[in-house]
């Protein structure tokens, strides 16, 4: 579909669609602005994305490309479109958030050569800017595909079920929704319970590299690895927005840690305590009084006031708890560092406990189909109350007007001036000369395919969280996600393992010591492990990529010097959740928009007025898609966005009109004078 | 351009849409309900009949009457129909049933009606029942509807023990809050792993018979253990949950007292014979037999107050003239036919009296509420209480189980301690203070009567030992003198009547209301009740039946107030010549 002509004016422009920026796109949508919802990748979610195998490999060849080439940069076309009186600041066209990308496979790749050199090629198409309005769902399916290849029933296995546990834990409908996988997971039980003899089998079924290329739709590989507190801001947001019904979640299902060498359980619920075999019945009582106090420990400052500025470390010993239990306590339980203060570590802690039993045993959730669902699924809101999105598009330069020092509008890739009173931007499209400082932190990456689960159990289908102290105090403290097949992010018969911590050097060398601890390396590709028995326990790894992202995060409105009305979003911290982007998100929204609500739930579908009338669209071009929609759970919004004629019983349309004959709304600030 | 609000109704209209709309449902209910029912008495049993039936009871699944005459239904069809037809609608019915569970899970009519349905298939589907068991503990681990069902399913399908073992570890694995699964358990064990029988008794009593019973519900040492230590990580975890404590004390075991005669009495004074069980029995229907020197007597049993039904002491008097003479020597024995037990009692030439009985040593009397065999091991769950008790000193449950510990282990010895204990638990748990008070007293009376056995005195004194309730009065059928002064009772119980023996009493300084006890005692002479809550004349008219009573003192009860109490007391009391007010 040609997307030639946006329309001149909108609310508010975003550029990024990571999670802060669709957070805030789908907030803006959702009370009346007009949003257009830029990307200047093929793919939604910028660095929060998730790809199929082949997907990645794409995204690997293009981070290569990258390096070689120099952009030329042609201002010509923009120059005449800036008037009088107006600056223009041009935006950075390389992302360079990414950095020291290294590969290396070892899956066996013989007989394969052909086809490995040619996934890559095959899989990636380039596919032209799309434009997708609030009907045209299928186009925003479309463009995920891109993402995952050329796999449309990957797409397809997403879209249909909508319901899903956060919004309403309680009700069986829903139960019955997360039995799903384990019932699958049972059906792998008992298969295993039924031929004990099939191990050594099927370690000569060894997958090799044409199998995870062959089987790469399979897998959503988060460039980022986050999970979400069951009570933190992300899922609060999910369920008050009710965005919650786009996706679907699975149960951490253990907490691990790594010490002495062995991988143990952290016995974190009270259940776990009770079944713990490595804690003593005195530990059980301690570890339980302890965890018990921190729960309201702001009740008893007597407790811990000696300690306010001295580590938590310090308190814990103070606690009388053994080394296991300050272990415990410390790195799986509070996850925070050996600096950490006393107060923060309780906080921590006490933030742990809450979350837990809301959802499991665990206080953890992760998105089915990988963290790249979660922006998406924000879009995908803000598309639903009509906002206009468009890929592999751009902005050239803000035009700011030097009088009020304010940006009064943007010129996109394709040369269309467009105006809009608020432009919110991620961190990756500011160039340099715009920040007042280009010092860093890193984050380091490693996302590893395996081949069995670092602690295997009776479920092969869990979820695990793996922290492992570090290795010596210097070092960073390294966080490790385990995700197994049910949580749609990889094959059957592999794990996928992400790796995360702030950066001391390249990702490779801060992580391929734990790497090479915990998993078995080979020396040559597809070789069987020949150090003897204890190599052979570890699982092997088939692949693994490191990387390093830029972390943004400490950034905030005083390293960039830009007009008031340009709002920079970081990009995700090193920081297990996502609470940071939500509330950045928030605090942008709220300097957008002062007076309006963030997120206020999306109506019930049977609490909304249809007219019967047919919608009254206005743009030629976004109303195309309007009946081609069959799926019956889009239906109720495509009703909620359909209606939009102007009705005397709601105190919006007035806002509404304004905002089509193009007069600015009361409620943003004045940005043309 | 495209930014559409949603318009959303507002809230009065959503009401009243959602008042119409409850209005029409419940027209509907009540239309159809009247169909129904219209059809039943009319007797027709048709498909009609569980169409209109079935939407009913999906709206309303504990409508009973309904699933009673859906029974009936199907049993008319089930008549007149091809065996894979009602096989079929048998199913359906299943399915049915599922629905109506998912609208309330506690539905006595629906469990009821699944329990039925099962019984008219040919061959029930019990891997489905059971997965729906599990489904529904596992949205409610405690809906006792559906632990019911599953036993029945249990049974039913013979599903091993060893499998609804591992049940139970699940259970409690994810929830050890959850007395249903921790009970569950305790039925369990003994099947799996019982006791062995004692190859020979050791400490065989007289009585030549044991009952089968005794051992029937323990478990074996190994198995003990193990659950020990699976109690332990309950409590130790979180000491405060109650349903880890009690199975703990299962574990600990609570052994029932063989049934027996403890004791034999005979007097030749009034010709009486007393006769001590082991437990409460209601004499009459046990079919006692008493044989006085070989000769069955045809005797009178009863018990020593009428408001006792069961007692554990029955009276009897013997023909008169029988035993009289002092000249003669006699032998006696009571045969309890039903329990295969007997015993003997010699009366001597010159005895006024004679008695058979255990001593308390022997039958380690009061170890019934822990029975577990080896105090090696009691030891060791003492040594693991007490170390939880250090790390919690305000928990009630562990206090308590010390104190049964200690008890269990050496009664005399620790009661220092448990005196101790006691005043800590009244200290943590106020509420239940008088149970404790009560649980106290019992074990101090425990004591004096082990302290007593050991040396053979017939004067028992309980003074000041704050006792608030009287107990084992049973084992106290020689005792002539009793001292219960400065105590905090209120009552005289029925069972006080069993000191058949009784000369004096003292019962100085407590706050006695009532005397029902005082009830026909032979050998009542004295009685001395100062200081207490005597108020009525009325609350002494029983004292009347003790016919050799003397010597009453009254000071400082309300009842002196009462108007011309001196003279009524003559005429209630005549025989009573030393009288204090």
């Amino acid at each position: 579909m040609a997307a030639e002509e946006l329309p001149s004016q909108f609310d508010v422009v975003i550029l990024g669609t990571g999670l802060t920026e669709s957070v805030i796109a789908a907030a803006c949508s959702r009370v009346g602005q007009s949003v257009l919802h830029l990307d200047r990748r093929n793919y939604y979610a910028g660095n929060w994305a998730s790809f199929s195998f082949n997907g990645l490999l794409s995204w690997i060849e293009e981070y290569k490309n990258q390096q070689e080439v120099q952009i030329t940069e042609s201002e010509q076309v923009w120059r005449s479109l800036i008037d009088e009186g107006e600056d223009a600041v041009p935006l950075s066209a390389l992302d360079s958030s990414v950095s020291n990308l290294e590969v290396f496979c070892y899956a066996s790749k013989e007989e394969e050569k052909e086809e490995e050199t040619k996934a890559p090629l095959t899989s990636f198409q380039p596919v032209n800017a799309e434009t997708v309005s609030e009907e045209t769902k299928s186009d925003s399916t479309e463009a995920q595909d891109v993402v995952t290849g050329d796999d449309t029933t990957a797409s397809d296995a997403q879209t249909p079920n909508q319901e899903h546990e956060v919004s309403e834990p309680k009700e069986e409908q829903h139960t019955s929704d997360i039995s799903e996988p384990s019932q699958s997971q049972e059906e792998k039980e008992s298969q295993l319970i039924s031929s004990p003899a099939d191990p050594p089998v099927e370690v000569e079924k060894k997958i090799t590299y044409q199998k995870l290329v062959k089987e790469g739709r399979r897998f959503n590989i988060d460039l980022v690895s986050k999970l979400m507190y069951s009570r933190g801001a992300l899922v609060d947001l999910l369920i008050k927005s009710n965005v919650s019904r786009y996706a679907e979640f699975k149960n951490i299902g253990r907490i691990l840690t790594y010490r002495n060498g062995k991988v143990e359980q952290v016995p974190c619920s009270r259940a776990d305590v009770f079944a713990s075999k490595q804690l003593s019945v005195v530990e059980k009582r301690m570890l339980m009084k302890f965890l018990t106090f921190c729960l309201d420990f702001e009740h008893h400052p007597e407790e811990y006031h000696d300690f306010t500025e001295k580590p938590f470390r310090e308190f814990l010993k103070n606690k009388k708890l053994t080394e296991n239990l300050q272990d415990f306590i410390l790195h799986s339980i509070a996850l925070v560092t050996q600096l950490t203060l006393t107060e923060e570590g309780l906080r921590a802690t006490q933030h742990f406990l809450r979350c837990l039993g809301r959802y499991g045993n665990t206080p953890f959730l992760f998105t089915l189909y990988g963290l790249g669902e979660i922006p998406q699924c924000f879009c995908r809101m803000c598309a639903v109350f009509g906002g206009i999105y468009c890929l592999r598009h751009s902005v050239e330069c803000l035009v700011v007007d030097k009088g009020s020092n304010k940006v009064k509008a943007v010129i996109d890739t394709r040369g269309q001036r467009i105006s809009c009173s608020h432009f919110v931007v991620e961190d990756s499209y500011i160039r340099d000369e715009q920040r007042q400082s280009t010092a860093y932190r890193q984050i380091s990456r490693a996302v590893l395919i395996t081949d069995r689960s670092v602690l295997p159990s009776e479920s092969d289908q869990q979820i695990s969280l793996v922290t492992i102290p570090p290795l010596d105090s210097s070092a960073p403290a390294v966080r490790m996600v385990e995700l197994c097949s049910s949580s749609m992010t990889c094959m059957p018969g592999t794990y996928l393992v992400h790796l995360t911590c702030s950066s001391s050097g390249t990702a490779q060398e801060d992580l391929a010591p734990v790497v090479s601890q915990l998993f078995h390396v080979s020396t040559i590709p597809g070789e069987e492990p020949s150090e003897g028995a204890e190599e052979r326990s570890k699982p092997a790894v088939l692949w693994v990529m490191y990387f390093n992202m830029r972390d943004t995060s400490a950034l905030d409105s005083s390293s960039y010097s830009l007009p008031s009305n340009v709002h920079v979003c970081t990009g995700p911290d090193s920081s297990l959740c996502s609470d940071h982007s939500i509330k950045l998100a928030e605090s942008v929204f709220h300097h957008i928009l002062p007076d309006e609500e963030f997120c206020p739930p999306a109506p019930n579908p049977e609490d909304i007025i249809y007219d019967g009338d047919a919608p009254q669209a206005e743009g030629p071009s976004f109303d195309q898609s309007t009946n081609s929609e069959a799926d019956k759970s889009q239906a109720e919004e495509e009703g909620a966005s359909h209606e939009k004629s102007p009705s005397t019983e709601s105190s919006e349309p007035a806002e509404m009109d304004r905002v089509t004959q193009q007069a600015p709304p009361d409620t943003t600030p004045p940005s043309e004078e | 351009m495209m930014h559409g609000r949603v318009k959303v109704k507002s809230t009065a209209q959503q009401e009243e849409e959602k008042r119409k709309e409850k209005e029409e449902k419940l027209k509907a209910f009540v239309t159809a309900r009247d169909a129904v029912l219209k059809k039943r008495s009319a007797g027709e049993h048709d498909e009609e009949a569980l169409q209109l039936t079935r939407q009913l009871l999906s709206s309303n699944p504990d409508f009973a009457s309904l699933w009673n005459y859906r029974r009936e239904v199907l049993l008319q069809l089930e008549t007149s129909r091809e065996k894979d037809e009602v096989q079929k609608l048998y199913e359906s019915e299943l399915h049915f049933i599922e629905a109506c569970l998912k609208v309330n899970p506690k539905s006595y009519g629906c469990w009821h009606h699944r329990t039925w349905v099962n019984t008219r298939l040919s061959q029930p589907d019990w891997t489905r029942e059971l997965g729906l068991c599990d489904r529904c503990l596992s949205l409610d681990e405690r809906n006792f509807h559906c632990w019911d069902y599953r036993r029945v399913v249990v049974k039913e399908s013979g599903v091993s023990v060893e499998q609804e073992l591992q049940f139970t570890d699940r259970l409690i694995g994810s929830n050890f809050s959850n007395y249903s699964s921790w009970h569950y358990r305790s039925t369990l064990l003994p099947q799996l792993h019982p006791q062995p029988a004692p190859d020979s008794a050791p400490n065989t009593s007289p009585s030549p018979t044991t009952s089968p019973q005794a051992h029937s519900h323990r478990v074996c040492e190994e198995q003990l253990l193990k659950e020990y230590e699976l109690a332990h990580n309950a409590f130790f975890t979180d000491p405060n949950d109650q349903s880890a404590w009690f199975y703990y004390r299962w574990l600990l075991g609570r052994a029932e007292r063989e049934e027996m005669i403890s004791c034999v009495y005979v007097s030749r004074e009034g010709e009486r014979v007393s006769v001590a069980f082991s437990k409460p029995v209601h004499a009459q229907s046990e079919g006692l037999m008493l044989v006085l020197d070989g000769q069955p007597q045809q005797v009178e049993w009863r018990s020593t107050h009428p408001r006792l039904r069961h007692s554990p002491v029955w009276l009897c008097d013997l023909p008169p003239g029988s035993i009289s003479d002092i000249s003669n020597e006699h032998n006696l024995t009571i045969h309890w036919t039903e329990k295969h037990t007997h015993r003997d009692c010699a009366l001597y030439t010159g005895c006024a009296e004679s008695w058979c009985r255990d001593s308390a040593t022997d039958q380690e009397l009061f170890r019934s509420e822990l029975s577990v065999e080896k105090s090696s091991v009691l030891q060791a769950e003492l040594q693991s209480c007490n170390q939880l008790l250090e790390l919690e000193p305000q928990n009630k449950w562990c206090l308590l189980t010390i104190i049964l510990l200690m008890r269990a282990l050496d009664p005399l010895g620790h009661e220092k301690e448990t005196l101790t204990h006691f005043q800590a638990l009244k200290e943590v748990d106020p509420m239940r203070s008088s149970y404790y008070s009560d649980l106290c007293s019992k074990f101090l009376i425990e004591n004096t009567i082990l302290k007593m056995e050991y040396a053979e005195v017939r004067v028992f004194s309980l003074s000041n030992k704050n006792l608030t309730t009287l107990c084992h009065l049973d084992q106290l059928l020689f005792v002539t003198h009793i001292n219960l002064s400065s105590n905090q009772l209120l009552r005289l119980p029925p069972q006080f009547a069993m000191l058949q023996c009784l000369e004096v009493l003292e019962a100085d300084d407590n706050a006695i209301e009532s005397l029902e006890g005082l009830y026909h005692l032979p050998k009542l002479e004295e009685v001395s009740l100062r200081n207490n809550q005597i108020c009525k004349l009325s609350d002494l008219e029983l004292l009347a039946s003790c016919t050799k009573l003397t010597r009453l003192d009254l000071r400082g009860n309300p009842v002196h107030r009462t108007a011309h109490i001196e003279s009524e007391l003559s005429q209630l009391l005549p025989l009573v010549t030393a009288l204090s007010l």
